[in-house]
C-alpha cells in the first residue's frame, strides 16, 4: 500500500487501466502535454503517446459523441470534461446516444466521462457544480462517487471495466486535500456503500465530499453515529442503506448538489418507502438550497452545508 | 491594412484617438492591479486578464452607439465594460467579492455584466453567449430598430457547436450582429493550429457571413472593421465575422505561468504590444499622450481605495434573487457611453435622429 493523493490516486488508476488493456484511451482538453486543467492526465502522453491521449477542440458534444462512436467499435474512451459544469454542453450525448444505446439496440457503450466537480473555493456559478442528479434521472447511465483515494482509484477502474457508460464524480475539493493508503494492485472497488463509520445512533448518508464534511462533524460529538459513504449513485445500494437505518432508526441525508430531486432525495424517498417501520424520527435532509452556487466566500460558505450545519442537524436528530 | 488607415483617417478625430488610448491603458492598468490584488489574496477563486488583446474590445465597442448591447465581452474583454462605461469601483468591488451593484457578490473574474450600460454579462460555457448575441438581433430586426449586437469569442470557442448555430442563424436571417473572434493563438494550452484543420475564417462563407481579418494589436483597425460590419448590419446586409490576430501575453489565468508557450513567440508579440505601438504612432502624429498613463494610474488608485472599504455581501442574502418577483421589465438593456465621435457629428446632421 502506498500513500496517494485522491488526485494521484486518480491518476493511477487510469495508468494502470491503460496498461493492462490497450483498448483504454483518454480524451478532453488539454489533457495531452499540459496533463489536464488538474494534471489528472500529467505525464500519460509520454507514456501512451498521442493517439491513446487524445487532445481535442473544445467540444463537449463532440467528445461524448465520438467516445460513444469509439466505444461501439471496441474502444474504451474515458473522456474528461476540463469542469463538471461543461458536461452541460455534452448533456444530449449522454443522456439519449449514451444512456439509451443499450435498451434500445442492445448495444453496449463502454465509456466513462470523468467530472471535476464541485465547490468551496470560490468557482463561482460555473466551475462548482453537482450535476450527479442531472445523469440520475436519466435511464441507462450509472453514477459514482468516490470519496477516498483507494475508492477513486477502485471506483475508476470499475467504471473503465463497465459494459456502460459510467459517470465518474471526482470532487475538487478532495484532489490534494485528501490523502489515504492505496492498494498497488488494480482492484475495481464494487459500485456499493461502505461504512466509513460504524455507529449505533444515527445515520448519515453522504457521498464525495460530503463523506469527509460529515466525519468531521461527527468527531466533534459526543455520539454514537454511523457514516455511510454512498460510493455509488447509480446503481444506489440500497440494501446497505436500508440495514444501516435498521440498526440506528435514524437518518441524516447530505448533498452538496441543489436540494430538488437531488440525490439525496432519492435516499431520502427509499427510506420513507422501505423503512417506515424501522424509523425513530423524521428522514432529515441537508443540502445546497436551489441557488447557483456564489463566487463571495460569505455567500458560498453560507449555502453550501458545512460541519456547523451537519452538526446542528445531528444533534437535532439524536434529541428527537 | 492600408485601406483600414485610410478609413481610420475618415472615421476618428484626434479626440476619438486619445480616448482609445485611454480606455487600452485604463484595462491594462485595472488588470495589472487585479493581478496584483489576486496575488495579495485579496481577489478569491481566481483571476483572468486580456493583457495584449486591450486593443480588440477596446476597438471595437468604440464603433457601437449607446443602444448597441455587448453580448458579452469575455475574459480578455474588459475594455468593452470600460469603453461602455462600467464603473470601475464596481468592478473592484466585483473582483474582490464584496458587495457591489453588478454582481452582488454571486460573480467573480470578468464575468460581470451591466445592465444599464447594455452589457449582458457572459457564461463560461463557449460560446453560449453567441446565440443569445444572435437572439438579441433577431429582436431588433423583429421591431425594425437601426440597433446591432456584439459579440465576442475566442478561437478555440469556435469549435463548438453552438458557433456553428449562430453563424447559420444570423447568415439564414441576415441578422444585425457582429461576431468577433479573438484569434489569440491559444485555447489555454492548446495551440490553434490543435483545435481546427482551416481558419474559422474560412468558414464565413459557407454560412452567409461576411468576414475580414484585422490586425487585432492594432486599434484603429479593429474599430474600423466593427464600424464597417455595424453599417453593413444597419443596412440589412447581415452579420460580419471579423477575425482580430492578436496574442495572449499572460497564461490561461493568474494561476498558470504558461510555460507551454514558445517564449520567442511571446518576444515577437511583445513588440507589437497594442499600447506601445498606439503611443508612439500618436505621440508622431503630435498628440500629447504623455499624462494618459498617470491619469489612469490615480483612476484605478482611487477606484481600488474606495472598493477596499466595501463590506463582503450579507451572507443572509445568498438565497435571495434566483426569481424574478417583480413585474417583467420590458427593455432590460440600458445605453452606455457614446464614445465615437461620428455619432455626435451625425446628431448634428440629423437632430431627430439624436432622439431615436
Ligand atoms: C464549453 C466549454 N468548455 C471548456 C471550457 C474551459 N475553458 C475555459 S477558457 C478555455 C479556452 C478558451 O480558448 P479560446 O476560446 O481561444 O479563448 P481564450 O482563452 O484564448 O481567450 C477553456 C477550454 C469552457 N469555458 N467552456
Ligand atoms: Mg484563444
Amino acid at each position: 500500500m502506498a500513500v496517494r493523493t485522491y488526485l494521484q490516486a486518480i491518476s493511477d488508476g487510469l495508468r494502470e487501466e491503460m496498461r493492462s488493456d490497450e483498448r483504454v484511451f483518454v480524451m478532453g482538453e488539454d489533457v495531452g502535454a499540459f496533463g489536464g486543467a488538474f494534471k489528472v492526465t500529467d505525464g500519460l502522453l509520454e507514456e501512451f503517446g498521442a493517439a491513446r491521449v487524445r487532445d481535442t477542440p473544445i467540444a463537449e458534444a463532440g467528445i461524448v459523441g465520438t467516445a460513444v462512436g469509439a466505444a461501439l467499435a471496441g474502444l474504451r474512451p474515458v473522456c474528461e470534461m476540463q469542469f463538471g459544469d461543461f458536461v452541460a454542453c455534452g448533456f444530449d450525448q449522454l443522456v439519449n446516444v449514451a444512456g439509451k444505446m443499450h435498451y434500445r439496440l442492445g448495444l453496449a457503450v463502454p465509456l466513462t466521462v470523468r467530472l471535476p466537480v464541485g465547490g468551496g473555493f470560490s468557482g463561482g456559478p460555473f466551475h462548482s457544480q453537482n450535476p450527479e442528479a442531472w445523469f440520475m434521472h436519466a435511464p441507462g447511465l450509472k453514477v459514482v462517487a468516490p470519496s477516498t483515494p483507494a475508492d477513486a482509484k477502485g471506483l475508476l477502474a470499475a467504471a473503465i471495466r463497465d459494459p456502460n457508460p459510467v459517470i465518474f464524480l471526482e470532487h475538487k475539493h478532495l484532489y490534494r486535500r485528501v490523502k489515504g493508503e492505496v492498494p498497488e494492485a488494480a482492484l475495481p472497488t464494487p459500485m456499493t456503500a461502505r461504512i466509513a463509520r460504524p455507529g449505533e445512533d444515527l445515520s448519515v448518508f453522504a457521498y464525495g465530499a460530503m463523506v469527509h464534511t460529515a466525519l468531521e462533524a461527527v468527531s466533534e460529538l459526543e455520539a454514537d453515529v454511523e457514516v455511510v459513504d454512498l460510493r455509488s449513485l447509480v446503481p444506489l445500494d440500497e440494501e446497505a442503506i436500508l440495514a444501516s437505518v435498521r440498526k440506528t432508526s435514524k437518518a441524516l441525508v447530505l448533498d452538496e448538489a441543489n436540494a430538488t430531486c437531488a440525490a439525496g432525495a432519492q435516499v431520502a424517498a427509499l427510506i420513507a418507502d422501505r423503512a417506515f417501520e424501522d424509523l425513530d424520527g423524521p428522514v432529515r435532509r441537508l443540502a445546497t438550497p436551489d441557488v447557483p452556487i456564489p463566487f463571495s466566500p460569505p455567500l458560498e460558505q453560507a449555502v453550501l452545508p458545512g460541519t456547523t450545519r451537519v452538526k446542528e442537524a445531528i444533534r437535532e436528530l439524536l434529541d428527537y | 491594412m492600408e485601406s483600414f488607415d485610410r478609413r481610420a483617417g475618415e472615421l476618428l478625430s484626434d479626440d476619438d484617438r486619445v480616448g482609445l488610448l485611454r480606455q487600452m491603458l485604463l484595462m491594462r492598468a485595472v488588470e495589472e492591479r487585479g493581478n496584483a490584488l489576486y496575488k495579495q489574496g485579496k481577489i478569491p477563486g481566481s483571476f483572468y486578464d486580456g493583457r495584449g488583446q486591450e486593443a480588440v474590445s477596446v476597438g471595437a465597442t468604440w464603433a457601437l452607439s449607446g443602444a448597441d448591447p455587448v453580448c458579452s465581452p469575455l475574459i480578455r474583454d474588459l475594455g468593452a465594460h470600460l469603453v461602455k462605461g462600467t464603473d470601475l469601483t464596481q468592478i473592484f468591488q466585483h473582483y474582490m467579492g464584496r458587495e457591489n451593484a453588478l454582481s452582488h457578490g454571486r460573480e467573480g473574474n470578468v464575468h460581470f455584466g451591466d445592465k444599464g450600460v447594455g452589457v449582458v454579462g457572459m457564461v463560461s460555457m463557449l460560446p453560449d453567449m453567441m446565440v443569445v448575441a444572435t437572439g438579441l438581433a433577431m429582436a431588433y430586426r423583429m421591431r425594425a430598430e437601426q440597433r446591432c449586437a456584439l459579440t465576442f469569442f475566442g478561437d478555440g470557442a469556435t469549435s463548438r457547436g453552438d458557433w456553428h448555430e449562430a453563424m447559420n442563424w444570423a447568415g439564414l436571417d441576415r441578422l444585425p450582429v457582429i461576431f468577433l473572434m479573438e484569434c489569440n493563438q491559444l485555447a489555454y494550452s492548446t495551440p490553434s493550429a490543435r483545435q481546427f484543420a482551416r481558419d474559422p475564417i474560412e468558414r464565413a462563407a459557407a454560412y452567409g457571413v461576411h468576414a475580414t481579418t484585422v490586425d487585432g494589436n492594432d486599434v484603429e483597425a479593429v474599430f474600423v472593421a466593427a464600424h464597417d460590419a455595424r453599417e453593413r448590419a444597419l443596412a440589412g446586409d447581415g452579420p460580419t465575422l471579423i477575425e482580430a490576430q492578436t496574442f495572449r501575453m499572460h497564461g490561461h489565468g493568474a494561476h498558470d505561468d504558461a510555460r507551454y508557450v514558445d517564449p520567442g513567440l511571446i518576444a515577437e508579440w511583445a513588440a507589437r504590444d497594442p499600447i506601445d505601438r498606439y503611443s508612439a504612432r500618436l505621440t508622431e502624429r503630435g498628440l500629447d499622450v504623455t499624462g494618459l498613463a498617470e491619469d489612469v494610474a490615480a483612476e484605478v488608485a482611487e477606484a481600488v481605495a474606495v472598493a477596499l472599504t466595501a463590506p463582503m455581501p450579507d451572507p443572509a442574502t445568498a438565497t435571495e434573487g434566483v426569481f424574478c418577483t417583480s413585474a417583467p421589465a420590458g427593455e432590460q438593456l440600458g445605453r452606455g457611453a457614446e464614445r465615437w465621435s461620428g455619432f455626435a457629428a451625425m446628431a448634428q446632421r440629423l437632430p431627430s435622429a439624436a432622439a431615436a
